[in-house]
């Protein structure tokens, strides 16, 4: 077991939109970004449970030429609305940093 | 119009124009003959003020010396410079600020050209009438939109396709100074009007619009250089140190885009599915087989800002343990003395209490606020954020200084006595007006153009500097 943060070359978060939140999760080797995909962790239920949405909300796409899986989801609140405390989006992504991969 | 090589070359200096690029980078660029010059001056980055004010996030000196160097470049090379999304939002009062910018330059300078200035905010009874024909329709997510949200907007803009662009260009702008645009569209226009396909394109241009983003390790944001041509384009970035990977390309396609097969474009979609990239120098990538699939109904997405109210902010922390490991109960008492206070005063004056009080706790949940998985702190400090939003600047400085008071002194169990329960650098500071974004929809044009009225304006500098001599 190993956490996704030691497998990864780069784990980022990023508003796609005024409206939605995008994760990427980026590998260095192609053996590195196939144990991720294939270890089960990427499941909507699992990522929608870590930011409190609800699973047919997320998105998980799987990009072989990038080595990256990418999570899309709708934002907490619009970006800039009062709430908001992270305008770029940029700052959410360490739940992600913890994830065990098998 | 069609180039003898049948290639289409180039360059885009910075992923936003006032962000800045290398000199040399941008003469290394124009050395290699680029047919044109783009880049994006705008993004949603910076939150919804921007639109709503008119105002820019980079300063106007950050603006004009980039423009300055762009436009230079431009005309000492007779080839056409685009920019898009003007002044950040594109709206008016932004485009206006980066015309006047740009007609500055050209009186100090001495030059001369023809200028297409292309506008995308909104009538609103034109999208009234829009959205009674049921030609306005939501994207995934989207906030309530109705005739109301329309009224209640300081700026709504279209975000333009190519086409207005190529109108630019064939009534033979030397400079086209854009509206709210796709940043891709800025580099898409121009290759297809010289006949390249839209695949590569549109897939190019995703990669140029935000400079040398998509490189292995970005320093500063610097120029990309592109070569397009029938079946496949090639990119590199000018900074020799910067290095274009396959793997640096492809994932660009992720970079603040929630799809990263999929990107949706006025006329339809680029489908990177089937996407190959290919190293062909230790710098450059190539990159064939991407697809475009034109859209049955063109449209236009609307980003709209509304005013919500006026903020004035406290920032304060706390260092007393005591204070820190009842820090939710501690607010929670001085949110019910803080509108104690706030009712008096304004009851006192006749005044609805219409406000909202948002609190923001760094050290323990200010990044990430109710999401935040972490329930047990450590911290021996934490910072306190107040924002007081109410109807008018007055109303939120009042409140303002009701926070500041009341934080002061509030008393904890285990102190008895006066105590002084939060340091303050400074006083409440006055934020001004804030807007959120209020629409995410597209609307269904009669054609790419009606949204984006054009004016062209013959720009003669030498006169201008002649008259002020």
């Amino acid at each position: 077991m190993t956490t996704l943060a030691e497998l990864a070359r780069l784990i980022r978060s990023k508003n796609a939109g005024p409206f939605q939140l995008t994760f990427d999760i980026m590998f260095d080797e192609v053996a590195q970004y196939e144990r991720a995909r294939d270890s089960g962790a990427f499941t909507r239920e699992h990522m929608a449970d870590l930011f409190h949405q609800p699973p047919a909300d997320v998105d998980i796409y799987f990009c072989e030429h990038a080595r990256a899986v990418k999570i899309s989801m709708p934002r907490p609140c619009s970006q800039g609305d009062l709430e908001d405390s992270d305008s770029h989006g940029g700052q959410q992504y360490a739940p992600l940093m913890d994830i065990e991969i098998a | 119009m069609s180039h003898p090589e049948d290639e289409v070359r180039v360059v885009s200096p910075s992923s936003v124009c006032g962000a800045g690029f290398s000199e040399a980078s941008f003469e290394r660029a124009l050395s290699l003959k680029p047919h044109f010059i783009g880049c994006d001056g705008g993004s949603t980055d910076p939150g919804p003020n921007y639109l709503g004010t008119g105002k820019t996030v980079f300063t106007r000196a950050a603006i004009k010396r980039d423009l300055r160097l762009m436009l230079l470049g431009a005309r000492r090379n007779n080839i056409p410079l685009l920019i898009g999304t003007a002044g950040t939002a594109g709206g008016k009062a932004n485009l206006d600020g980066v015309y006047e910018i740009l007609q500055e330059i050209a009186e100090e300078e001495g030059l001369s050209f023809r200028l297409a200035l292309i506008h995308s905010e909104q009538d609103k009874e034109f999208l009234k009438a829009k959205f009674r024909d049921g030609r306005i329709v939501p994207l995934k997510p989207a906030p309530h939109f109705d005739e109301a949200v329309i009224d209640r907007s300081a700026h709504i803009v279209g975000m333009m396709g190519a086409e207005p662009f190529q109108k630019a260009l064939d009534a033979g702008a030397d400079v086209v100074l854009a509206g709210r645009a796709s940043d891709t569209a800025i580099f898409a226009s121009f290759a297809m009007r010289a006949g390249i396909p839209p695949a590569v394109a549109w897939h190019a241009a995703k990669i140029l619009e935000c400079g040398a983003a998509a490189v292995t390790q970005r320093k500063t944001p610097d120029c990309m250089f592109a070569w397009m041509r029938k079946d496949h384009f090639v990119v590199e970035a000018m900074d020799p140190e910067l290095r274009c990977t396959p793997q640096s390309i492809a994932s660009h396609a992720l970079y603040e885009n929630a799809d990263p097969f999929r990107l949706v474009e006025c006329s339809g979609t680029l489908d990177l599915t089937h996407a190959r990239y290919e190293q062909v120098s230790d710098v450059a990538v190539k990159v064939t087989d991407s697809a475009f699939e034109h859209a049955e109904t063109y449209t236009v997405k609307l980003e709209g800002a509304e005013l919500v109210g006026y903020q004035s902010v406290l920032i304060g922390s706390v260092r007393d343990p005591y204070i820190i490991r009842q820090i939710d109960d501690w607010l929670a008492r001085l949110r019910v003395k803080i509108d104690a206070r706030v009712q008096q005063v304004l009851s006192a004056k006749g005044v609805a209490a219409d406000y909202t009080l948002n609190v923001r706790v760094y050290g323990k949940n200010g990044t990430m606020g109710s999401l935040e998985p972490v329930d047990q702190i450590a911290s021996h400090e934490i910072c306190l954020l107040f924002e007081a939003t109410a109807p008018s600047q007055d109303l939120a400085n009042t409140i303002g200084s009701i926070i500041r008071h009341q934080a002061l002194h509030l008393p904890i169990p285990e102190w008895s006595g006066l105590i002084t329960s939060i340091a303050c650098p400074y006083s409440y500071l006055e934020r001004g007006a804030v807007y959120r974004f209020n629409v995410n929809h597209v609307v269904q044009p009669t054609d790419p153009y009606e949204m984006f009225p054009m004016d062209i304006v013959e720009i003669d500098g030498t006169r201008q500097r002649r008259s002020v001599a």
